[in-house]
């Protein structure tokens, strides 16, 4: 074992972590505080990870910033549910709403690498139309760029994440070949695929960031089946394994353990670096550009913390849009018990989908879903059980028996936006002085819609592979909307400052890639990515090519 | 009740390489739990254990596990779950409160404390915490609903699952770092998972699960 990755940052002294060598190092560039770096990333997940990698690959002079440790993996990653929680952002937040939001866990990440470290590997494309949802199917937004720009990214990041996936994928124009082949098939994605048989509705064996064969120093999966809880064997190609490596030996700088707290801006409005705090002593990086990629909630609550006279409601904030129309997946459930053993531990949790329902329009409610299938661990399914069913006592116990003859479908369904589903901020403060985020949610009279719909059909073909005592979890978590489940992978996040919840909608105010120095708000309203001014122009800039 | 799965030991696997390192301080730490309150108070801990054995009732052929001693970790580590509802205070607050007041009801409804009712009484005063309805000044504007839901169901029921008594019990397959498994589908076993005892055939069953390492 190498240390206790929370005791002090691992990245320091001029090297970093090597997380495919036990013990190993990796030569790491530094800066010192007062250096003016080109950029500054807060965060270093699905965002930021493959943006600084991208910007030092680009020869930029860039720190990633990440609250959480520098793990490795093949040291630190037990395989134990409760021990892993260690990955989750587990500082307090506020929830209230309607339908409040669980966060923490599998709906959060501390880490480099971001909640990638534990995320579930499902890496889907969006839907051609969902480029156009405004024009094409009538709700929501239109996006700044075309279908056929992304079709190209998705290839790249499919191709950088070594993604395992089906020779045909039954849904959508056609797609390039995975570069690895798709896994094999568990109990539980069996289940899924003769239900949707017994349907008459195509599904496919999920495309999975876990390697399906050797790549590099990482392994192929052994399908130990603990991937949400962090993959201990280096097969999983999260940031953490994936870009950030990358990253370091391309001269970027990543400081782990690092919280930052503010964003400064100088008089005319620039930002000139972030406060952030490290070894219990706050501390300021000097910077030329500042990108915040925090995702959903720590991004927005960076940025409203960040205000000041320039800019008094927050920054990037001219539109008043930030932190609202915060947008989450329902994550509704059917469960059952099956004559057989299908033993759901074993494996990825979600070997097999449909995205029928994605491209189906034939319904009574706005956009899409498709489901999954599912493969809890004890912990995840005792919470499932008590909550949805409220069960305790004798009866829990009884019922936690039928574990490995369960089987059961969730549902990974778009919610529509909502300016009072939001982060603000809270009175309360953190272990570091900082005000916590308010998070608030209910859902709308179309995400109701959807969710009845859903169930429905997941109940029918759950009943049809013979499936008895079936129950619905209608109380899910509602994760963060994110981009292993829903398409929003790889490329489509880069350098975004905005939450990706709010990336459809705030993409025709703030621009893509747009880095913090200033706030032109609907200036950059139609213009396409590729023709913002400089510094949103030099954020994105080293991508095309370089993935 | 026999077991569904008899003579499972999932800590048999501890040397195998379905345990890395890792996982072997991680599980020894938790098992090493220590049995008296830091956080709770005694008075309040014989209250814990008694709704403790209510949420989690456990056979008594073998040791318990010592959920009390969780709650109180959990607690007196501050070990946080990264979010709150608005409605409830802090956990700790939350639990002082809330065992307080489910005294308070037990002595309202059946005259006596929680820890002396009889077990049915003392499900009914938890089933009317669970239904929301219990108020009253113990409660201090808490609804007694959330606190059941969100504050004492999880923290007594997930640090039960997870124990490897709790994974024998349900026949989980445990650590699988670096092994993981290879026979994946419907109906099949790794000869490292657990055995179900099939009806009249627990002995078989126990034979094998006697091999699984």
């Amino acid at each position: 074992m190498s240390g206790d990755p929370f005791a002090a940052p691992r990245a320091a002294g001029g090297r970093a972590p090597d997380v495919m060598r036990p013990g190993g190092w990796l030569e790491m560039r530094e800066h010192a505080d007062t250096d003016e770096v080109d950029f500054v990333v807060v965060g270093t997940g699905a965002g930021g990870g493959p943006l600084i990698t991208g910007l030092a690959e680009a020869g930029f002079s860039v720190i990633g910033f990440d609250a959480g440790p520098y793990f490795r993996p093949l040291e630190d990653f037990a395989s134990d549910e409760t021990e892993q929680n260690k990955l989750y952002w587990n500082d307090n937040r506020i929830v209230d709403g309607a339908n409040p939001l669980t966060m923490g866990g599998k709906n959060s990440g501390k880490a480099v690498g971001g909640s990638t470290v534990h995320f579930a590997m499902v890496s889907l494309r969006f839907r051609p139309e969902w480029f156009k949802s405004r024009s094409a199917l009538g709700y929501g937004a239109d996006w700044p760029l075309d279908w056929r720009d992304m079709w190209g990214w998705y290839a790249k990041a499919e191709r950088a994440l070594s993604i395992s996936g089906p020779t045909r994928y039954p849904w959508g124009p056609k797609r390039p070949d995975y570069p690895y082949r798709a896994h094999e098939i568990n109990g539980a994605g069996d289940l899924l695929a003769r239900g949707c048989e017994a349907m008459g509705i195509d599904w496919t064996p999920t495309p999975l960031a876990t390697v399906s064969a050797p790549h590099g120093k990482s392994p192929p999966c052994v399908y130990r089946g603990f991937c949400r809880f962090g993959c201990s064997t280096n097969a999983k190609q999260s940031q953490l394994v994936a870009f950030i490596p990358r990253a370091i030996k391309a001269g970027a700088e990543v400081r782990d353990l690092a919280m930052v707290g503010r964003i400064e801006t100088d008089r005319t409005g620039r930002a000139t670096g972030v406060h952030y705090i490290r070894e219990g002593r706050w501390r300021f990086q000097r910077a030329k550009n500042v990108v915040v990629a925090g995702y959903a909630i720590e991004t927005p609550r960076l940025l409203l913390a960040s205000a000041n006279a320039q800019h008094p409601g927050g920054l990037a904030n001219s539109s008043g849009l930030v932190g609202k129309n915060l947008m989450v997946q329902s994550n509704q459930a059917v469960f059952g018990v099956m004559e057989d053993e299908v033993r759901w531990y074993k494996g990825p949790p979600s070997l097999t989908i449909t995205e029928h329902w994605n491209y189906d329009d034939k319904k009574n409610f706005h956009g899409g879903y498709c489901w999954m299938a599912q493969g809890p661990l004890p912990i995840e399914w005792v919470g499932i059980q008590t909550s949805a069913r409220g069960l305790w006592g004798q009866a829990l116990r009884d019922e936690m028996e039928k574990y490995n003859h369960q089987v059961g479908l969730k549902m990974v369904g778009e919610m529509l936006p909502n300016e009072a589903n939001r982060v603000t901020l809270d009175d309360e403060t953190d272990q570091y002085g900082l005000k916590v985020a308010r998070i608030t949610y209910g859902w709308g009279e179309n995400d109701k819609a959807m969710i009845a719909h859903a169930l429905d059909q997941m109940q029918t073909s759950l009943e049809l592979v013979g499936a008895k005592e079936l129950f619905r979890q209608t109380d899910d978590t509602n994760h963060l909307r994110r981009q292993d489940q829903r398409g929003q992978f790889g490329l489509s996040q880069l350098g975004h400052p905005q939450p990706l919840d709010l990336r459809r909608f705030d993409l025709p105010h703030h621009g893509w890639g747009e880095s913090l120095t200033d706030d032109h708000g609907r200036r950059h309203a139609d213009r396409p990515p590729d023709r913002q001014p400089s510094r949103q122009g030099r954020a994105l800039a080293p991508w095309p090519g370089e993935l | 009740m026999s077991p569904r799965y008899p003579g499972y030991e999932v800590e048999a696997k501890r040397d195998t390489p379905s345990w890395n390192e890792a996982t072997r301080l991680a599980v020894d730490k938790r098992l090493a739990v220590p049995r008296e309150p830091r956080f709770f108070t005694t008075d309040e801990w014989i209250t814990l254990e008694a709704i403790c054995d209510r949420i989690m009732p456990q056979p008594g052929d073998r040791p318990k596990v010592p959920l009390p001693a969780y709650v109180d970790q959990k607690l007196a580590d501050n070990v946080q779950d990264g979010y709150r509802y608005a409605v409830l205070p802090p956990q700790g607050e939350a639990w002082r409160r809330g065992l307080r007041a489910l005294d308070d009801a037990a002595h309202g409804v059946f005259g006596g404390p929680f820890r002396t009712l009889l077990p049915e009484r003392q499900d009914e005063i938890l089933r009317r915490a669970q239904a929301g309805a219990l108020e009253g000044e113990a409660w201090a504007g808490m609804p007694s609903k959330a606190f059941f839901e969100h504050r004492l169901v999880p923290d007594i029921t997930h640090a039960y699952y997870a124990t490897p008594t709790a994974w024998n019990e349900i026949g989980f397959g445990g650590p699988a770092s670096p092994r993981g498994y290879v026979r994946m589908a419907l109906n099949r076993r790794d000869p490292w998972e657990a055995v179900e005892a099939k009806p009249d055939h627990e002995a078989k069953a126990r034979q094998a699960n006697s091999r699984v390492r």
